[in-house]
């Protein structure tokens, strides 16, 4: 099991390397001279070339990559072209405001969609089944401005609830910053939802469907016992994966859902630098979250291998 | 000369037995089924024949019917520039749904492609284009897609174009894992003996077997084109203005909503929604008659 | 669960029989309509007896189980007739008195023992949770966990009880099973193909094992199974299952020996027994299809495939008429059935092979290693094995044997390890199919074992067959549709068949086509890799008289694979037995059959079950078949032989492949005066 986690470590470094190549390679893409964008259209073009010098941007490609790569293992992630400030705190700020929405909105989908999944796949075919599975799933392909938008007006604008904007103020009370952060989890919720509980159902209805449950049920066992000591564990397995999985729809809809709510998360940060063609931030912005969905599913392979025991233990003696 | 003898004509026994429904007479039962089906029907329509139908021309700015609510003239209300909200909510079909769709398509076709080489040839070729797969699929599809369209400039076909090919890798991991399954099945290991290549084997033994799974990721990511779509229009990354289209108009319009217009964002965010639940409708049904 | 617990709880009748079923009707609806899975069955197990329970697909007989437990699936219910297990009725039980019922009266054992038993909890908390759910506190639970696992001669019980169960093997989870099917004591227990996923010799110490049990624990047994040699062993009273009726019952030596149903008569006539042969004393096959489930006539449901059936038969259902006081058969003729008429010819002439003729194919040193978890295991150990032209030469063995790898290997689907050698015809073949020219191609094909996965599924029968004919044999045009047309005529199939796609045919003629596309590009060497093993019996007959026929007319070379003796003996002229990918006995089939022979060919044939009883005594093996990824040192079968010497040369020595006998070789220290004298065979035929 060492040599698996090992090895699994050792492909996450490579494909984080070509995302970071990846990350680079779009970056330049974007049309413009972060020079020019800086001191303006009316700058002269000496000033704009001893400006780019002075940022870096007229050396060779490979070269701006292999010094961006090395001051990020240093932790130097450049110099924002919009602030004209260090990026790192930018990023760290953003990132720990959206980790808290982020937390938030897991906390409150995580039990609901295995829940909602599993009830599905006890009352499979019936109502409280179609019921689930097709409002989870229309749950998950509504998006996220569209669910914020009648979350707003219902409960901010109409019923005056809840406070429609997402931030609490500096230095704000915890309960405080949670009550700002309840309408903005809601659509990340709803997405989140459908992907969870279809997969809960699904493996859920594979146990239900299993010899071992059969087995289970014919020994005379109650059905809430079946359903608790066999089948859950079994079908729960498979739905840890795809929790990890979520965290990449999880940080396209933070983009959404904090603009929307204009919510200073990394998702914001990433839009706002992508409009003003700040390279440093956006790259460092892009490679960061990369990095926070690499870890959750090597998290979450990991945390799979260790609970099933035909991985963990190896084959037939 | 050897001495055969014939044994009596054998009957055929057919698998559907007399009375069975085929699968889409069933499908034609469900209410969900028709239910999504009419839906998109009318949207499809609108997108055809969106400025026949449109009561007023969804360009036309009345400056002096700015913000109005909904009304006998107006039944959608007016937007900040005095246009017809109803009419543009029956024009802007048209836009998300060819962009989605063709996205899709492309998309499809690419991953299908990909995912039978990959499923089939497996070895270097499969293990190289994981990496680079997963490496792709590190970032959100909204975060990719919005970079290039920055990058390139927003029009329609670059939208079709970046849409597509960030879906082809996920279309290409279902394909690849429905191959998977069937390279396990002797079919193939006849074909090889009968000295057939490796394209032959994937386009005309392999494919016809994965269709089903390619179908229904064919709809399945069709509602996420279109939420997609959607969502860049609404960051500004998507069709451009005057042409009327849901995100965009959506977009435009949501700063005014605390001041009580509530109106001009409202019904292009249910149009998407509609839209979005109609196709989740039809595919339930589909899976649900593929499952029975 | 002492007696007296158990009298207080439920006051059981003695004399009363176990189990009785009345006239029993099941139905199950699919896709909007009604099928009737089972009609009017009724039949009655008593204290302490075995019943038998035998039919082919679409009989209903696991439906029957499924209904005795009330674990018919959602689309099921029973829709007629009563139960009565212990003087109650489960259809009438409430959710608690059912889930008493199965805790405590019924136990079911079933087909694939692996997925039986749940991936992610220990086995002995497995086996314990019967023992709690009497209401024993968990310490209490484990201990007798462990006495019932030695009960079941599991030898480590504690160490077993530690495992999950994907470390243990196929024979030992089904020996866990069936103890936790016994450890609550059951007045019936209900075994579904239990022995059916497991090897030939691991299932005869199954069996032997239920037999023993079954007088210790005082259970009634049911037992279903498509396998009538298995019924004939374990079963005191035996039922006839088709297409949902009770067509024949009664004592099961009785049935066997004399059936009374022209079904019983020609299932009987399907099974291969010792003494017949493919071109003397010929399977007899039943003509016509199974019904279509839910097809439902007017008459006796075996009426349009009897060969004796009258106008009355196809008018109205017989009843079930008396034969004698303990025997019944629903057929309005059983008086007649003992002059049945033979649907084909006892006695045909083929060509046999033509002796000492240059051998077509040579295999000579064949290593086949496979790494599996960065383990090394050995499919097959320098394997030498020659195919005369014209003949059939049958592959023996059981799971590990390396019988598949060599096929494959031979094919070129899979490339063997370096030093390996196949010729044809004198000339070495590329280690790849890939890489072969057609002619080569064109001279070795494959029918494999099941049709649904060797047909592609989406293509018509006319393209499947059409295929080969192009691509191997060079035709098109007239001569192409030519010769097919000759092909669906000698595999008898139709021209209506052509258009249709195999999800449209049954199993029979899937296989069918799937020999037609074999011979399509006129082979010379046909591998026949378990081809009737998918198949219900009654289908066999007429696939193995096929593809004996297609030899004849084709003038092919037959490697015929199979786990199933009885059949290979009857098709074959040549054996070859395989253990752990060594060639453990090569020779003519009957001197290989009749013995002398290797003590595991001894063992093998000990083990299978068969109709006509048990010859001689019955040879036990010790242990499992070990892993391939650590064979055993010397003589790879000296750790379960119970003939080994005990000079020690077979743990230390690997014994030579070696000619006992002219024509006839063996891989064993032992000489073959001395095997004779020990086996004290003559006819063991």
């Amino acid at each position: 099991m060492a040599t698996y986690i090992l090895k699994r470590l050792g492909l996450a470094l490579i494909t984080l390397w070509l995302l970071s190549v990846i990350v680079f390679v779009a970056c330049q893409v974007l049309p413009g001279d972060p020079g020019r964008a800086i001191l303006g259209p009316l700058a002269a073009q000496s000033a704009v070339q001893s400006l780019d010098h002075q940022l870096g941007v007229d050396r060779p490609l490979v070269t701006q990559y292999t010094s961006w790569v090395s001051g990020l293992l240093h932790g130097d992630m450049g110099t924002s072209t919009q602030f004209r400030a260090p990026v790192e705190p930018y990023i760290q700020a953003a990132l720990v405001n959206s980790l808290k929405l982020a937390a938030l909105a897991f906390v409150i989908v995580v039990p609901l969609g295995i829940v909602g999944g599993v009830i599905a796949a006890l009352n499979y075919g019936r109502a409280a089944d179609r019921v689930i599975s097709v409002a989870g799933l229309s749950a998950t392909t509504v998006p996220e401005f569209v669910s914020g938008i009648v979350v707003i007006i219902i409960f901010g604008v109409a019923l005056k609830v809840l406070p429609v904007s997402a931030s609490a103020g500096a230095g704000a009370s915890a309960p405080s910053q949670f009550e700002h952060l309840i309408l903005p989890a809601i659509p990340l919720v709803l997405v989140l939802f459908g992907y969870i509980a279809r997969m809960a159902r699904a493996g859920t209805i594979e146990a239900l469907n299993s010899d071992y449950a059969r087995t289970a049920t014919l020994k005379g066992l109650k059905r809430t016992v079946v359903i608790r000591r066999h089948i859950l564990r079994n079908s729960l397995l498979p739905t840890i994966t795809v929790i990890a999985t979520q965290t990449g729809y999880l940080i396209g809809g933070l983009v959404i859902v904090e603009t929307l709510f204009n919510y200073q998360g990394i998702g914001n940060l990433i839009f706002k630098a992508a409009e003003s063609k700040d390279f440093p931030m956006l790259a460092a912005g892009v490679l960061t979250i990369g990095i926070v969905y690499m870890l959750a599913t090597l998290i979450a392979d990991v945390l799979y291998t260790v609970l099933n025991p035909r991985l963990r233990l190896g084959g037939a003696e | 000369m050897t001495d055969l003898v014939t044994e009596p004509a054998a009957e055929v026994a057919v698998a559907q037995a007399h009375g069975e429904l085929p699968s889409w007479r069933l499908l034609l039962r469900r209410p969900t089924f028709i239910a999504g089906v009419a839906i998109l029907v009318f949207w499809v329509v609108c997108a055809v024949f969106g400025h026949a139908i449109a009561p007023q021309d969804p360009l036309a700015q009345q400056l002096l019917a700015t913000n109005k609510p909904p009304s006998g003239a107006h039944w959608f209300g007016t937007d900040q520039l005095g246009r017809d909200v109803f009419s543009r909510v029956i024009v802007g079909a048209r836009t998300i749904l060819v962009i989605s769709f063709f996205a899709t398509l492309l998309g499809t076709v690419v991953g299908t492609a990909l995912g039978l080489m990959m499923g089939y040839l497996g070895g270097v070729v499969d293990i190289v284009t994981g990496r680079l797969v997963e490496a792709v699929l590190a970032l959100p599809l909204l975060v990719v897609a919005f970079l290039f369209v920055v990058a390139i400039g927003p029009s329609p076909l670059t939208i079709i174009i970046v849409i597509g090919f960030v879906f082809a890798p996920l279309i290409a991991r279902t394909v690849r894992a429905a191959v998977l399954v069937e390279r396990q099945q002797d079919y193939l290991a006849s074909a090889r003996l009968l000295g057939e290549g490796s394209a032959h084997i994937m386009f005309v033994e392999v494919l016809p077997n994965v269709l089903p799974a390619v179908l229904v990721e064919f709809t399945v990511r069709l509602g996420y084109a279109i939420f997609t779509v959607a969502s860049l229009s609404f960051l500004g990354f998507g069709v451009q203005p005057p042409t009327p289209d849901w995100g965009a108009d959506f977009s435009a319009n949501y700063g005014v909503l605390p001041a009580g217009y509530w109106w001009m964002t409202l019904f292009p965010a249910l149009a998407i929604a509609s839209l979005v639940i109609a196709i989740n409708l039809v595919t339930d049904s589909i899976e649900q008659v593929l499952a029975s | 669960m002492t007696a007296t617990e158990d009298a207080a709880a439920e006051s059981v009748d003695e004399l009363a029989p176990t189990l009785q079923v009345e006239h029993l009707e099941v139905t199950h609806r699919v896709r909007g309509n009604d099928r009737r899975a089972l009609r009017d069955v009724t039949f009655q197990i008593g204290r302490q007896e075995s019943y038998g329970l035998v039919g082919e697909s679409g009989s209903g007989k696991s439906t029957v189980a499924l209904a005795l437990t009330r674990y018919l699936p959602s689309n099921g219910r029973v829709s007629g007739g009563r139960i009565t297990i212990n003087g109650r009725d489960p259809l009438a039980m409430n959710t608690a008195q059912l889930r008493d019922l199965r805790a405590r009266t019924v136990s079911m054992v079933y087909q694939e023992p692996g997925r039986a038993l749940n991936p992610s909890i220990r086995v002995g908390r497995q086996v314990a949770e019967v023992y709690e759910t009497a209401g024993l506190d968990r310490a209490t639970a484990l201990d007798k966990s462990e006495a019932i696992l030695r009960t079941v001669q599991i030898s480590d019980p504690g160490r077993v009880m530690r495992q999950y169960p994907h470390q243990i093997s196929g024979g030992m989870a089904q020996r866990v099973v069936i103890a936790m099917a016994l450890a609550s004591e059951p007045s019936l227990l209900i075994l579904d193909e239990p022995t059916t996923a497991l090897d030939a010799t691991v299932e005869a110490e199954v069996l032997d094992l239920v037999a023993a049990l079954r007088t210790d624990f005082a259970t009634s047994v049911l037992f279903i199974s498509h396998n009538l040699a298995v019924i004939a062993k374990m079963c005191d009273r035996v039922g006839v299952l088709y297409a949902g009726e009770l067509l024949e019952e009664g004592p099961a030596q009785e049935i066997f020996d004399q059936p009374r149903h022209p079904y019983t008569v020609g299932l009987l006539r399907c099974i291969p027994r010792r003494g017949q042969r493919k071109d003397h004393g010929r399977l007899d096959t039943i003509p016509g299809f199974l019904p279509t489930p839910g097809h439902t006539l007017p008459g006796c449901v075996f009426a349009p495939r009897c060969p004796i059936a009258e106008q009355r038969c196809h008018e109205a259902p017989p009843p079930a008429f008396p034969v004698s006081p303990v025997r019944s058969s629903r057929c309005y003729l059983f008086a007649a059935t003992s002059d049945l008429p033979r649907n084909t010819p006892v006695d045909v002439t083929l060509p046999s092979s033509r002796d000492g003729a240059e051998p077509v194919v040579s295999m000579q040193g064949l290593s086949k290693t496979f790494t599996a978890h960065g383990e090394a295991v050995q499919a097959l150990a320098d394997v030498s094995l020659r195919l005369q032209r014209g003949e059939t030469l049958g592959l023996v063995g059981e799971s590990g044997s390396g019988k598949t790898t060599l096929a494959r290997v031979l094919l070129g689907l899979i490339a063997p390890d370096r030093g390996s050698v196949v010729e044809l015809d004198g000339t070495a073949l590329p280690a790849e199919a890939g890489a072969r020219p057609r002619e080569q191609l064109k001279a070795l094909q494959i029918v494999f074992q099941n049709p649904d996965s060797a047909l592609n599924r989406r293509h018509t029968v006319r393209r499947l067959i059409s295929r080969p004919l192009s691509r191997l044999g060079g035709l098109s045009g007239a001569r192409l549709r030519e010769r097919l047309a000759d092909l669906v005529r000698s595999v008898r199939l139709e021209e209506r068949h052509l258009p249709l796609r195999p999800g449209q045919l049954s199993g029979g003629l899937k296989q069918r086509v799937a020999i037609a596309r074999a011979f399509g590009g006129g082979p010379r060497i046909v591998v026949c890799d378990e081809p009737t093993s998918a198949l219900d019996v009654s289908v066999q007959a007429a696939i193995l008289n096929l593809l004996a026929d297609m030899q004849a007319k084709e003038q092919v070379t037959y490697l015929f694979i199979s786990h199933d003796l009885g059949v290979v003996r009857y098709l074959s002229d040549r054996i070859a037995v395989l253990y752990l990918g060594r060639l453990m006995e090569v020779g003519p089939a009957e001197t290989v059959f009749a013995g002398p022979h290797h003590p595991y060919t001894e063992a093998l044939l000990s083990a299978v079950p068969s109709i006509d009883g048990q010859r001689g005594e019955r040879i036990r093996l010790a242990g499992e078949i070990p892993s391939a990824a650590n064979p055993p040192g010397g003589c790879v079968f000296h750790t379960r032989c119970p003939r080994r010497l005990s000079t020690g040369e077979c743990e230390s020595t690997e014994p030579p492949l070696a000619e006992a006998e002219p024509g006839h070789f063996m891989r064993c220290h032992i000489p073959i005066e001395q095997l004779h004298v020990l086996q004290g065979n003559d006819s063991r035929t």
